[in-house]
């Protein structure tokens, strides 16, 4: 698998990265490097083989239906750059 | 089958339904904050929900189980491993950046519903699926001039998506299916079904094809929030796929929007790879395994469903199919009724909670919930009818006091003297006046025109205000007049 500028761009894209034009080839270049070391899994042969969830043998812990958690504004809305009302308040995104 | 008739030929249209149904639970799917409706803006977010770094999500065993639950009632399969998936993108009202959905994997496989139409024929819709996953916050764009208010107390509520095959027909299949999937989710008690505070929404998926073709390019229309909008949208987006593909046009893939003013659908603007979601597995959370028996003990705990429910009205009280309909459609009405016929006649009872009842109830703007005339009530009414203490008509003026003044039946026959009248002296006294003060329609009678009898019980009714036993009254007219 081989990624080309147009391909770079997409995923930053997707990602909400600006890249610059100049940076594009340099940036397809390392991320080859990387897709091409993790495609040396591909030489082992995993059909029959389930896929690992965890590094320890656990199960997925339930949570009992109470609501213990809530009610702090202030905290949920400390980091936010602007807020109004209790609102976090964002540049218009209206379709 | 319902066509679509096109200016060269006859068209068909093609439905299936993607259908989010809000979990009923006390938390969220994986924390701990409240998923009541309409509390203050973030009032009800942990910080999970907010996706703040480093925080965990724990799944909600009772979502599990709802979800199970409705899979069940569905008659679908149950999947014992299940995986949560990450379904990236960007939206200020989604601030972990990725939705915890199930992709591949979901919880719940196939399975079927049986939607009743008016014409009294029934049809098969299959399920495809349901899996369980996160709603995102809400955003309001008309609060500021330049900005757009988040709130995230619906962020990380659970919520399941049912996506149907494509099954339906016609607008009306459509919104039968809606009707009946929202019925038994109501029943399972796993989603309250209201449509109005966003409980349940539906994505349509329209395409239109000449008859016995393959599928055509469909349009999703998103978050459709009533059933009678989902039939308005079909039809409007159906016609408009015809006019397109008439034209010599073709139809684009697109989602577009129903907008309910002016009743059209029209295309979202193109958000640029929407649809490069990138799932990938959730590393947070182990896969969802279950074990057979507790699904077993879900599958003993099931209520009677619409379904058995009609067929057991049909059967021990019985109903037509319609009135059984109309009843087991709403798990409300149906208790009420039961309540009803566990004293009174059942097929009156039907009548009179159909006709009477749902009438008045809806004349006032009411619900079956606040009803001014209880199930006892009515029953109470049922059974001075059937043990002749009052006639059908006058129990309607009757009922028509209980529903104003929340009075039993009783007391308002007593105190108005409504009681009937089946003393034989006192009717015959009656029937004696009116053949007196009429000798020549008592000769026609005598000469042959037997169907004036219905003439004079209508006088004697009338002289008695409706009180008189009609049975007794005829008796006596016939015995007097042609005897």
């Amino acid at each position: 698998m081989s990624l080309d500028k147009a391909t770079v761009l997409r995923v930053a894209r997707l990602a909400r990265l600006k890249v610059r034009q100049d940076r594009l080839e340099p940036l397809a270049a390392e991320l080859n490097n990387i897709l091409g070391w993790v495609e040396q899994l591909n030489e082992v042969d995993t059909d029959d083989v389930p896929p690992m969830t965890s590094v320890v043998s656990m199960k997925l812990r339930w949570r009992d239906d109470d609501v213990t958690d809530g009610g702090a504004v202030d905290d949920v809305l400390a980091n936010a750059p602007e807020g109004e009302n209790g609102f976090f308040a964002v540049p218009k995104v209206v379709e | 089958m319902s066509m679509i008739q096109g200016a060269t030929g006859d068209w068909e249209v093609v439905i299936g339904l993607e259908v989010h149904a809000q979990v009923s639970s006390k938390a969220k799917l994986f924390s701990g904050a409240s998923t009541e409706f309409g509390a203050e803006p973030n009032t009800q977010v942990s910080f999970i929900d907010a996706a703040m770094p480093g925080m965990l999500p724990v799944i909600n065993g009772k979502c599990v189980e709802q979800a199970v639950r409705t899979g069940l009632g569905l008659n679908a399969k149950i999947n014992l491993y299940s995986v949560f998936d990450r379904k990236n993108y960007f939206y200020p009202d989604l601030p972990q950046g990725y939705q915890i959905s199930q992709y591949l994997q979901p919880v719940v496989g196939e399975g079927r519903v049986t939607v009743d139409l008016a014409d009294g024929s029934a049809r098969e819709v299959g399920i495809t699926r349901l899996h369980l996953e996160q709603d995102a916050g809400k955003s309001l764009h008309d609060q500021h001039p330049s900005m757009t208010m988040v709130d995230l107390n619906r962020s990380g509520v659970a919520l399941m998506e049912i996506v149907s095959e494509p099954d339906m027909r016609s607008s009306e299949e459509a919104g039968a299916y809606l009707a009946k999937l929202r019925s038994i989710l109501r029943y399972l008690g796993t989603c309250d079904g209201n449509m109005q505070e966003g409980s349940m929404r539906a994505d349509v998926n329209v395409s239109v094809r000449r008859p016995g073709e393959a599928f055509g390019t469909r349009c999703e229309i998103k978050n459709v929030n009533s059933i009678r909008f989902v039939k308005q949208a079909i039809e409007y987006e159906a016609r408009r796929q015809v006019d397109v593909l008439e034209d010599g046009g073709t139809i684009d893939q697109e989602t577009r929007l129903y907008d309910t003013d002016r009743g059209v659908t029209r295309a979202m603007r193109t958000k640029e790879e929407a649809h490069d979601y990138r799932y990938f597995p959730d590393p947070d959370l182990l896969p969802l395994e279950l074990d057979p028996n507790w699904v077993e003990a879900i599958k003993q705990s099931l209520p009677e469903l619409p379904d058995q429910k009609k067929a057991r009205f049909e059967k021990d009280f019985g109903l037509s199919p319609y009135d059984a309909d109309v009843l087991v459609a709403e798990k409300e009405n149906a208790e009420f009724y039961e309540q009803v016929v566990a004293t009174a006649d059942p097929k009156l009872a039907a009548n009179w909670v159909i006709t009477e009842l749902f009438g008045a109830l809806n004349k006032a703007g009411r619900g079956i919930d606040d009803s001014p005339v209880s199930a006892e009530a009515l029953a109470g009414l049922i059974v001075r009818i059937t043990d002749n203490t009052i006639s059908g008509r006058i129990a309607k003026e009757v009922f028509e006091i209980m529903f104003e003044t929340g009075k039993p039946a009783d007391a308002i026959i007593e105190e108005k003297g409504l009681k009937q009248v089946t003393d034989t002296g006192a009717i015959e006294a009656m029937v004696d006046e009116v053949i007196a003060a009429n000798p020549d329609k008592v000769a026609d009678v005598k000469a042959g025109k037997d169907k004036l009898i219905g003439w004079f019980v209508g006088q004697v009714m009338k002289a008695s205000q409706g009180k008189a036993n009609p049975q007794m009254v005829n008796d006596l007219l016939k015995a007097k007049l042609l005897g």
